[in-house]
């Protein structure tokens, strides 16, 4: 599907190395303590209908002191580190879970680029000056196919 | 969203009537959507008529207050990505010697667009007027496509929160978020 020259793969594998999924995974979903799912359900409040079964969330407080939230985050964290082993081969790999997303959760795929977005700004907040424009740039390459391959399967 | 389609000749019966209920459906939401000046409704305007609460205008400013010490390192910074990440922007500046990250054309005018931004902020209960001139400026002599104000926005977010992991918390993200977004709206008024 994609061209990873081996600067780029090497990038990824290193930027996903240093990010801990028990910290990250919880985090894009407060403070760099919260989950990717956290972050997205707090900016994108919309975002709450997919998460009705989760109990409270309706305020950031609930947001990032559910469990469930936070389990949720390491599912998808999970997910992600399944795209960064297979590199060569995201648009495969993903071929189940898009259908799913799409024919049993019924998910917009734009939440999957709010959810990209999302998760750049937290592994900027982490790694600070060392994500430099080069490294923002193939990490937001790499989104963009995990994007493209979670919607493959919407049509 | 834009929603694409691929049609086979043999399943081209079977898309066809599918477009037809689709066409109807999106017909039916474009009645529930604000409409432009030109009648029609744009999804994108449900993002972009998210208005400021009392709230949010507190914690921009406030936020801002904090950061606006290094407004022209953050400028740098968030036009330097854009160039890189987004390499498209670059036909904007052609005129530039260089348009690597951080040099001197790229500092100058990353403080230029903060200016613009400091300004959104003092003019934060009526943005639509405080930008006006900027506006125009961007509608009839500079011609920036708007998509850009979102990809601007996407790095400032960006480096906001490489330079203030601490502060910029999830209020302050989505404060922030709404506020460039209604700042890309005001700079987009004069366009058409």
């Amino acid at each position: 599907m994609v061209d990873w020259t081996d600067t780029e793969k090497s990038t990824i594998s290193a930027v996903w190395g240093k990010v801990d999924i028990n910290e990250v995974g919880p985090l894009a979903l407060g403070r760099f303590r919260c989950s990717c799912n956290d972050r997205v359900l707090i900016v994108y409040p919309w975002t709450q209908r997919y998460f009705g079964s989760f109990g409270d969330v309706s305020t950031p407080a609930a947001i990032m002191g559910n469990p469930k939230v936070a389990a949720h985050g390491k599912v998808v964290c999970g997910a992600l580190d399944n795209a960064v082993k297979n590199m060569g081969n995201i648009l495969a790999t993903y071929k189940s879970l898009s259908e799913t997303h799409a024919n049993k959760l019924f998910v917009d795929p734009e939440n999957v680029r709010v959810l990209a977005d999302v998760l750049t700004i937290v592994v900027a907040a982490k790694f600070g000056a060392s994500f430099t424009p080069e490294i923002q740039a193939t990490w937001q390459k790499f989104m963009k196919v995990v994007f493209a391959a979670m919607g493959s399967r919407y049509f | 969203m834009l929603l694409a389609v691929e049609v086979s000749f043999t399943e081209a019966n079977e898309s066809f009537t599918l477009c037809l209920r689709l066409s109807s459906v999106f017909k039916r939401i474009g009645t529930l959507l604000p409409k432009d000046s030109d009648g029609w409704g744009h999804a994108s305007s449900l993002t972009t008529t998210m208005s400021l609460t009392a709230k949010d205008k507190k914690m921009v400013k406030a936020f801002w207050a904090k950061v606006a010490g290094k407004a022209e390192d953050i400028g740098c910074d968030a036009l330097s990505r854009t160039l890189v990440v987004y390499p498209q922007t670059k036909t904007y500046f052609s005129h530039w010697k260089d348009l690597s990250p951080g040099s001197a054309p790229v500092r100058k005018h990353g403080g230029t667009i903060m200016g613009g931004i400091s300004l959104a902020v003092a003019s934060i209960d009526d943005i639509s007027a405080g930008l006006l001139a900027l506006s125009e400026l961007h509608a009839f002599k500079l011609r920036v496509d708007p998509a850009n104000f979102k990809i601007l926005s996407h790095n400032i977010l960006v480096v906001l929160a490489i330079l203030f992991p601490n502060d910029f918390n999830p209020e302050a993200h989505v404060a922030m978020d709404k506020f460039l977004a209604a700042v890309g709206r005001a700079l987009s008024e004069k366009y058409r």
